[in-house]
C-alpha cells in the first residue's frame, strides 16, 4: 500500500471520524475548520508530483485486491490525472473554506454535509487514480450516490428531492451502461487495467465488440457530463446549497465524464465514429446550452446551462482532437493535437472561473436572499468586491482579455478552424458549418455573461423585492472566490509556465504516443497578429453579442415560440410518472396481503423454474448405486420427523405448532450426528433453540388460534401446489446423487492444516478459504437485524400516521 | 412479559448460564482446531442471554446489562471488513489470513491465527444480530 493508495482514502477515513469530532466541538469551532485539513494535505502531497510527471514520469502502483479476477486496486499518476487531482483537491479546500462561512453551524446539520462531501471528493480521487476499469466503475458509482446525497442536503424541500432523484437516476442510468461497455473492453483487451489496454488498442480497434463497447462508455460519460440530452438533470442539480454546486458541477463531478473520455481517447481515439459522435454531441450540447442560458432568470440555473454549454465545448474539442491518433506520430497530427491541448486548458480556465462565479452568485443569494435575475439589479454600489469578481468569471467565460478564457477559447477556434479543413472520415459539410457553430455558439456565451453580469450589478436597486437589507459578504467567504479569481488573471498572464507543469504532461496523457516527439510543444501567447481568423472570430463575438445584448428585450420572446411542452424535461416526468402508474398497477395485482398467497406465488415459481429445469434438461436421474444402506436408528428419526410435521398441520394451538417445528429442527440435528457432522449438528440444534423462542416470543403477541380459521376449506390450487413443490423437492434431492459433473472439490480442503493452520476443516473454509462470502453473510445478517430493529421500532414511535400512503 | 414464578427455572438458569457462557466462549476458542468457532460460539452465547430473557424480566436483564448489540453487530461487521482489509496494508490481497505460533508462558506453544481476529467479528456479528431481533420483537407490545 502506497502513499498514494492512502491519499485515495484519507478522505473516506475521515468522513468515519466526522461524527465524533462534530459531537465534540459542535458549539465552539465550526467543523469545517478540521475538514479543510483534509484536501490541503492532499493538494500538498499532489502537488510534489508536478517537477517529476512534467519531465515525463508516471507512477504505477498496485495493491491486490481480487488477483484472481484481475480487479486489483491500482493507482496510476500521469499528467491527466495529476491536473483533475489537483482540480478536485485545490477546489475541494477553497469550498470548504467557503462552506465554513457559508452554511450556519448552527443551523445546519453540518456533519451530514461534510461526510457527503469528502466522500465525494475520495470518490472523485480513486475515479481519477484509479486504473483498473472495475476499481475505477466502483468510484464512479460511489461519486453519484455520494452526489445524490449532496444534491438531497436539503430534504425537507420537494425540489432538492426531485434533482437529486433526477441526477442519480440519469447517471446511474449512463453509469450501468458504462459497465457494460467496460467489459466488452475488457473481454476485447483481455485485460482490466486502461494502461494494457492503451497499449493494446490496435486489437481492440478490429474486434466487433469494438462500436458498442464505444457507445455505451460514451452513454456513461454523456449522463456524467450532463451532455446533449442528459443534460436536464443538471439545471436541477441545482437545488444543492451553492458550496456544493461549485464543487460538484462547475469542477468536479460533471467533468468525470471529461476524464472518462479523456483517459479512453488512446484507446477509441482515431476511429471515425469516436470522432463523429463526441465532437458533434459536444457542439450540440455547446449550442443547447449556450442558447438556453440566455432565457434563465435564476443566476443559479443561469450558471448550469451555461455549465452544460462549457463542458459540451470541452468534450467537442476531444472529439476534434482524437483525429491525432489516426496519424500516429506523423508530424501532420500535431495540428489536432490542439484540440486536446486546448480541452485540458480549457477544463483548468473553466474551474476557475466557473468556481468562482458560483461562489459569487452563492454570496448574492446569502446577502439579497434571491437569485432571481428580474428582482436583483444595482448591487455594484453596495456589494463592490462581488462585482468585481463577478465581472473577472464572466469576462474570462465569455472569452474576454486579460482573463485566461481568452486564451482557451481562441485555441478553440484555432481547434475548429484546423478541423473544418480535415479531410479524413469524409468530413464535407459538417467541416463547413462547423466554424460558424461555434462562433455562433461564442456569441451566445458572450450574452449570458454580460446578462450575469450587468442584470445583476446595474441599474436601479430594488430593496423593495429583495428579502434582506444588502451589503458586501464577509470577508472569509470572499476569500475562496478572490483566490480562483486571481487564477484566472494569472494563468493569462504566465499560461507557459501552467502549460508545461501542468496542461502538456495532462495531453500526453490523452496523446501518448507524442510523447518525446515534441509535437505538443504548444507555445500559448495572447497575442499572433492582427491576420489571424481567431481574432476576427472573437471581434466578431464581441461586436455581435454586445448589439443582440442591447435589443435583448426585443428577441427574447423569440424563445417562448418554441413549445414549452415539447422538452425532454417533460419526457422525463412523463416516464417516471408513467413507471410509477405502472408499477403500483403490477403491485396492486400480487400483493394481496397474504402470506397463503404468497407462498402459493413462491412454490408455483419455484416448481416451475427449478422443476422445469430439470425436466427441459432431463435433469432427473437417480442413482442408487453409491447409497449406503439405511439403519435402523434414520428409519425411526424420519418416522418421528413425519410425525412431527403432521402435528404442525394438525395441531389447535399455536403452542404446540411452533413446538413441534422446534421439534423438527432437533430431529434433522440428529441426523447430523449420525452422520458425524458435529459441527453442523451444534449450529442445527443452536440455531433451533434460538429461532423456536423466537417464534414463542413473535406468536406470544398474536390472538389465540380460533376454530373457524382452522377449518378452511379444501381449496384444490392450494393442493396442488403443495403437491408439486413436495414432488418437486424430493425429486431434486433424489437425483443430487446421480449427478456427479465434476470432481469434488473437498480435497483441496483436507490441507486446512498446512494453508490455514485450522485442524477444524469447517472453520476453516467459513473464516479462510471463502472468508469473502463469511463477511457478506455476516453484513447481510446484520442488515435483516437492522430492518427488523427499525421495522419495530417505528411502528412503535408513532409510524402508524404514515400508513395509508396509498 | 408475565411476571414468571417458577422457582425452578429460575434457579436451574442461574446456574445454567454461567455452563452455557463457559461453553460458548469454549467453543469459539477451540474453533480452529475442534468443531465450534465464531458462528456457533455467538449463537451459543446468544441462547444464554436469551435464557435470561425467558426467565427474567427483559428489563431486569437489560439493566444488568446495559449493551447496546445494535453497536455490538455493526462493531463486529467492522471488525471483519478491517481484519480483511488490514492485509492491504501490507500488499496482500483482501482477506489474506496469516498464522504462526508463538509461545506463552502458562498455555506453553500456542498458535495464533488472524483468521481468529476475523471469527471475533462474526461472533460478535452474530450475538448482536440475534439479541437485536429479539429484544425488539420481546419489547414490541
Amino acid at each position: 500500500m502506497s502513499w498514494l493508495h492512502l491519499m485515495i482514502l484519507v478522505p473516506f477515513i475521515s468522513a468515519l471520524f466526522v461524527p465524533f469530532i462534530y459531537n465534540r466541538f459542535t458549539p465552539k469551532l465550526h467543523i469545517g475548520w478540521i475538514m479543510l485539513l483534509v484536501p490541503l494535505s492532499i493538494f500538498v502531497y499532489l502537488f510534489q508530483f508536478i517537477s517529476d510527471i512534467s519531465n515525463g514520469f508516471s507512477y504505477l502502483e498496485t495493491v491486490p485486491w481480487l488477483p484472481a479476477y484481475d480487479i486489483n486496486f491500482t493507482t496510476y499518476i500521469d499528467g491527466l490525472s495529476l491536473v483533475f487531482g489537483l482540480l478536485i483537491a485545490g477546489i475541494g479546500s477553497l469550498v470548504i473554506l467557503y462552506s465554513i462561512y457559508y452554511l450556519s453551524k448552527e443551523r445546519e446539520a453540518l456533519h451530514n454535509f461534510y461526510i457527503y462531501l469528502l466522500l465525494f471528493m475520495g470518490a472523485m480521487l480513486g475515479l481519477v487514480f484509479s486504473d483498473n476499469i472495475y476499481v475505477l466503475y466502483v468510484f464512479w458509482e460511489i461519486t453519484s450516490i455520494s452526489s445524490f446525497l449532496l444534491i438531497a442536503y436539503w430534504y425537507e424541500r420537494e425540489r432538492s428531492r426531485y434533482g437529486a432523484q433526477k441526477s442519480m437516476l440519469i447517471t446511474i442510468f449512463g453509469g450501468l451502461a458504462m459497465l457494460a461497455g467496460l467489459i466488452m473492453l475488457s473481454l476485447m483487451a483481455d485485460t482490466n487495467s486502461i494502461r494494457e489496454m492503451v497499449n493494446h488498442a490496435s486489437i481492440i480497434f478490429e474486434q466487433s465488440l469494438f462500436i458498442p463497447a464505444l457507445i455505451l462508455i460514451l452513454l456513461g460519460a454523456f449522463t456524467k457530463s450532463a451532455q446533449f440530452p442528459f443534460s436536464i438533470w443538471l439545471p436541477d442539480a441545482m437545488e444543492a446549497p451553492t458550496p456544493i454546486s461549485a464543487y460538484l458541477h462547475s469542477a468536479t463531478m460533471v467533468k468525470a465524464g471529461i476524464y472518462l473520455v479523456a483517459r479512453l481517447t488512446p484507446v477509441f481515439g482515431g476511429s471515425a465514429e469516436w470522432f463523429w459522435i463526441v465532437s458533434s454531441v459536444g457542439l450540440i450540447t455547446l449550442l443547447y446550452g449556450s442558447v438556453n442560458a440566455v432565457r434563465q432568470t435564476d443566476l443559479k440555473a443561469l450558471l448550469a446551462y451555461s455549465t452544460i454549454s462549457q463542458l459540451g465545448l470541452i468534450m467537442c474539442l476531444l472529439g476534434l482532437g482524437s483525429v491525432a491518433l489516426f496519424f500516429g506520430q506523423a508530424s501532420e497530427s500535431a495540428v489536432y493535437a490542439v484540440a486536446i491541448f486546448a480541452a485540458i486548458f480549457h477544463l483548468v480556465n473553466h474551474s476557475t472561473f466557473k468556481g468562482c462565479l458560483f461562489m459569487v452568485i452563492g454570496i448574492i443569494d446569502h446577502e439579497t436572499g434571491t437569485r432571481d435575475i428580474r428582482h436583483l439589479g444595482g448591487l455594484m454600489g453596495l456589494m463592490p468586491v462581488s462585482f468585481t469578481l463577478t465581472i473577472i468569471g464572466s469576462f474570462a467565460m465569455a472569452g474576454l482579455p486579460p482573463f485566461n478564457g481568452f486564451l482557451s477559447k481562441e485555441m478553440f477556434f484555432t481547434a475548429v478552424l484546423n478541423a473544418s479543413e480535415m479531410t479524413e472520415f469524409k468530413i464535407g459539410w459538417f467541416g463547413a458549418i462547423l466554424p460558424f457553430l461555434a462562433w455562433i455558439a461564442s456569441v451566445f456565451t458572450f450574452i449570458y455573461c454580460m446578462v450575469l453580469v450587468f442584470r445583476t450589478f446595474r441599474g436601479k436597486v430594488r430593496p423593495g423585492r429583495l428579502d434582506k437589507k444588502v451589503q458586501e459578504a464577509p470577508a472569509g467567504m470572499l476569500i475562496s472566490p478572490i483566490i480562483l479569481a486571481a487564477f484566472v488573471i494569472i494563468i493569462f498572464f504566465i499560461p507557459n509556465v501552467f502549460a508545461h507543469y501542468l496542461f502538456i504532461p495532462a495531453s500526453l496523457g490523452v496523446l501518448p504516443s507524442f510523447a518525446g516527439t515534441g509535437n505538443l510543444d504548444i507555445r500559448i501567447s495572447a497575442w499572433h497578429s492582427w491576420l489571424t481568423p481567431e481574432l476576427w472570430m472573437t471581434i466578431g463575438v464581441i461586436v455581435l453579442g454586445t448589439l443582440l445584448y442591447l435589443t435583448l428585450r426585443r428577441w427574447v420572446r423569440l424563445y417562448f415560440l418554441y413549445p414549452q411542452v415539447i422538452t425532454f424535461n417533460n419526457l422525463y416526468d412523463f416516464g417516471i410518472a408513467i413507471t410509477q402508474d405502472v408499477s403500483r398497477w403490477i403491485t396492486n395485482r400480487y400483493m394481496t396481503g397474504f402470506i397463503r398467497d404468497y407462498l402459493v406465488y413462491i412454490f408455483t415459481f419455484l416448481v416451475i423454474i427449478v422443476g422445469g429445469g430439470f425436466w427441459l434438461f432431463n435433469g432427473f436421474s437417480f442413482d442408487s448405486s453409491q447409497d449406503a444402506p439405511i439403519t435402523f436408528y434414520e428409519v425411526g428419526i424420519v418416522l418421528g420427523m413425519v410425525a412431527t410435521a403432521l402435528t404442525v398441520l394438525f395441531s389447535n394451538s399455536r403452542l404446540t405448532s411452533i413446538i413441534a417445528v422446534g421439534g423438527l429442527g432437533f430431529l434433522i440435528a440428529f441426523f447430523f450426528v449420525l452422520f458425524q457432522a458435529p459441527d453442523l449438528a451444534l449450529t442445527q440444534l443452536v440455531v433451533e433453540t434460538i429461532t423456536t423462542a423466537l417464534f414463542l416470543l413473535c406468536f406470544y403477541h398474536l390472538p389465540k388460534l380460533r376454530k373457524e380459521i382452522s377449518r378452511v376449506p379444501f381449496k384444490i390450487g392450494n393442493a396442488i401446489v403443495a403437491l408439486a413443490g413436495g414432488a418437486v423437492f424430493t425429486l431434486v434431492a433424489l437425483s443430487a446423487n446421480g449427478h456427479r459433473v465434476f470432481d469434488s472439490i473437498s480435497g483441496y480442503y483436507k490441507d486446512s492444516f498446512p494453508l490455514a493452520g485450522a485442524k477444524n476443516m469447517v472453520n476453516a473454509i467459513l473464516v479462510d478459504f471463502r472468508g469473502v462470502d463469511t463477511m457478506l453473510e455476516i453484513l447481510v445478517l446484520t442488515i435483516a437485524g437492522m430492518g427488523v430493529y427499525t421495522l419495530i421500532k417505528l411502528r412503535l414511535a408513532g409510524g402508524d400516521k404514515n400508513e395509508g400512503t396509498e | 412479559m408475565k411476571e414468571p414464578n417458577d422457582v425452578i427455572i429460575r434457579s436451574v438458569t442461574k446456574v445454567a448460564v454461567v455452563i452455557i457462557f463457559t461453553f460458548a466462549i469454549n467453543l469459539f476458542v477451540s474453533g480452529h482446531h475442534q468443531p465450534g468457532g465464531g458462528f456457533i460460539g455467538g449463537l451459543a452465547f446468544t441462547s444464554a442471554i436469551l435464557l435470561l430473557f425467558l426467565t427474567f424480566d427483559l428489563e431486569t436483564v437489560r439493566s444488568k446489562f446495559p449493551v447496546d448489540f445494535k453497536v455490538v453487530a455493526a462493531s463486529g461487521v467492522l471488525i471483519a471488513v478491517l481484519t480483511g482489509a488490514g492485509s492491504m496494508i501490507l500488499d496482500m490481497p483482501f482477506l489474506t489470513q496469516a498464522f504462526g505460533h508463538i509461545d506463552l508462558p502458562v498455555f506453553g506453544q500456542t498458535e495464533i491465527a488472524t483468521a481468529v481476529l476475523f471469527d471475533v467479528g462474526v461472533a460478535l456479528a452474530v450475538i448482536g444480530t440475534g439479541l437485536t431481533i429479539i429484544m425488539s420483537i420481546g419489547d414490541d407490545r
